[in-house]
């Protein structure tokens, strides 16, 4: 469904600062994929993700969604085939409109916006109905400014958000790094649940290998902007940390004891 | 006692100019407000609205139908703004300077329009242009006059009260809460499939043509317009959009409804109008009123960190 046809991205090209975020990758996911994506800082990991979603340009190759090539898409236009969840947490959220406005604005994604009210009564119960599946009470605090929640409150009401429509494609860019280990767990949790129950295709980064393991039934490694390992079905289920530790040992090299400080377990 | 009878007698006018310059307001208050850009193109869109006006009586347009033109072409000169900000990447400030220097010939150009009026005109200028143009109520039906205080009282509330409906409107629509979304939180309303950059010139747009709409009420009111007229404006823009907000979450302080922050935006502007007058009366010149606003502005945007900042000596000392 989602298609990567050998992806370029440098940044700083031409200066003393060049970098080579993405180097010639080439992608292909299936329907119901949910890939975890793992690798040290610098690896190309975020900018895998915003080439996918189109908050940067490629230098070169194809990006394809359903085989439509989505290249040229300006960001707001792909967003019709994606739900996004980022890191920090201020990032998926207006923070001065109210939840339900939020949710509303979600609503919409990938359709005309015209001069019908922006949020109706019948969606302000269903988005109550959907909040409350999540405990936190955020469904009797409807109307409220989202800048008075949490971080993880917020998270969950981005997850919601993203998947409210529900998108092509799901893109989780280490979207629990902010939080605290409960609420990290607590927004996991969520992840899995909507991700099983909407049946979606999502790419995850997380910095925790325990997760990337446990999660999802495809593992991709990056390092210095190429995927460098690309394992699912039952190899996946059968990996342990260790493996991965050695996997990332036998690619890098030398840089090993540098880049393992990187990924903690 | 007589400075007191002189500022009760002027109350009529202090509430028109002020309703006048509350729709000013309103239009500063999308921009600043809702989409979080500094517009400076309202200096001279407003006097493109007197100026459009004065020229389309001039030229026989009824009074009315005259302040909807200027609110058209106030839309256009908020489009050459966005068009600098979003297509050519210029920053907003950048932007809104550049308009307003484009447009200050624009504005000379409209004004001018009139020499084509004058049966023996000696102009023999290639494109005329003037920097003042008046149309007077003893010569035209026009909808609000400082002849008549009372009545330009009820016409600038009748305008008010219709804009703050259709703003409370429009900004609870699908349409509206994209271009609030785009205000509060680009990336995220670029992540929910709006186009910002479009949300963004629309508001450039809307907010200038209401800029020119109070331009072309203020013309009619004063009889004509003057290129010097806007220097400064955004600066009473921003005056009545700030004493506004403090007061109304002074006064509700778990958050108001929208149509009441709108309301709290005019009464900033009458309130400024009040001081206007103040100052007039005293017996100051004029010219200080530059500076009083630069104060009041600074004092009324800085105040709410100065609030922060005594909380958390306060915290400091109790622990």
């Amino acid at each position: 469904m989602l298609e990567l046809k050998n992806v370029c991205k440098t940044f700083y090209a031409g200066t003393v600062n060049e970098r080579v975020a993405l180097n010639d990758v080439s992608l292909t996911l299936n329907d119901g994929d949910v890939v975890t994506i793992i690798g040290g800082n610098g690896a190309g990991k975020s900018t895998l993700l915003n080439m996918v979603s189109g908050t940067l340009p490629v230098d070169a190759g194809q990006v394809l969604i359903d085989g439509v090539d989505i290249t040229n898409y300006p960001e707001h236009k792909r967003a019709k085939f994606l739900g996004r969840v980022f890191q920090d947490p201020m990032t998926g959220t207006a923070a001065s409109m109210g939840i339900d406005e939020n949710l509303a604005l979600a609503l919409r994604r990938g359709k005309r916006r015209g001069l019908g009210w922006g949020i109706t009564k019948k969606e302000r119960a269903e988005f109550c109905e959907r909040l409350s599946e999540f405990g936190l009470g955020l469904e009797t605090r409807i109307t409220a400014k989202v800048g008075l929640l949490s971080g993880g409150q917020r998270q969950v009401l981005t997850l919601l958000m993203a998947t409210l429509k529900k998108p092509k494609l799901l893109l989780l860019d280490e979207h629990t790094a902010a939080l605290d280990p409960k609420t990290a767990k607590l927004v996991l949790e969520a992840t899995d649940k909507i991700i099983r129950e909407n049946n979606l295709t999502a790419m995850m980064i997380t910095h925790n290998m325990n997760d990337a393991i446990t999660y999802g039934n495809r593992l991709i490694m990056m390092m210095d902007g190429r995927i460098i390992y690309d394992v699912s079905g039952e190899e996946k289920k059968s990996l342990t940390v260790p493996d991965l530790l050695k996997k990332f040992e036998e690619y890098s090299g030398g840089s090993f004891s540098n880049d393992r400080m990187m990924l903690s377990k | 006692m007589n400075f007191l009878i002189s500022m009760l007698n002027s109350l009529p006018g202090v509430a028109a100019e002020g309703l006048f310059y509350g729709i000013f307001a309103l239009g500063v208050y999308i921009t600043y407000k809702i989409l979080d850009v500094a517009d400076l193109t309202v200096d001279a869109s407003i006097v493109t609205g007197c100026a459009v006006t004065t020229i389309c009586i001039l030229y026989g347009v009824d009074p009315l139908m005259a302040v909807f033109v200027a609110f058209l072409v106030g839309m256009l000169a908020g489009a050459l703004t966005g068009f600098f900000h979003t297509f050519l990447k210029i920053p907003a400030i950048l932007a809104g300077i550049l308009s307003q220097f484009s447009l200050y010939t624009i504005n000379m150009i409209i004004m001018g329009l009139q020499s084509h009026l004058e049966e023996n005109s000696t102009s023999n200028a290639l494109i005329p242009m003037s920097p003042t143009a008046y149309a007077s109520v003893s010569d035209f039906a026009l909808i609000v006059s400082s002849r008549d205080k009372t009545s330009a009282m009820i016409v600038g509330f009748i305008f008010v009260a219709v804009i703050i409906a259709l703003l409370y409107w429009f900004f609870g629509t699908e349409f509206g809460c994209s271009l609030r979304a785009t205000g509060a939180n680009p990336k995220m309303a670029r992540a929910q499939g709006i186009n910002t950059s479009f949300a963004t010139v629309f508001g450039l747009m809307f907010s200038n043509g209401f800029v020119a709409l109070a331009g072309g009420l203020l013309a009619q009111y004063t009889g004509g317009s003057n290129i010097t007229f806007g220097a400064g404006a955004i600066v009473i823009g921003l005056a009545s959009v700030v004493i506004g907000d403090v007061l109304c979450n002074a006064i509700f302080k778990k958050g108001a409804n929208f149509a009441v922050k709108l309301t709290f935006v005019v009464i900033g502007s009458l309130i400024y109008s009040l001081i206007k007058r103040f100052v007039i009366n005293v017996g100051l010149d004029t010219n200080f009123l530059k500076l009083i606003s630069a104060v009041i502005v600074a004092i009324f945007l800085s105040a709410p960190n100065f609030k922060t900042k005594s909380a958390r000596k306060g915290a400091k000392k109790g622990a």
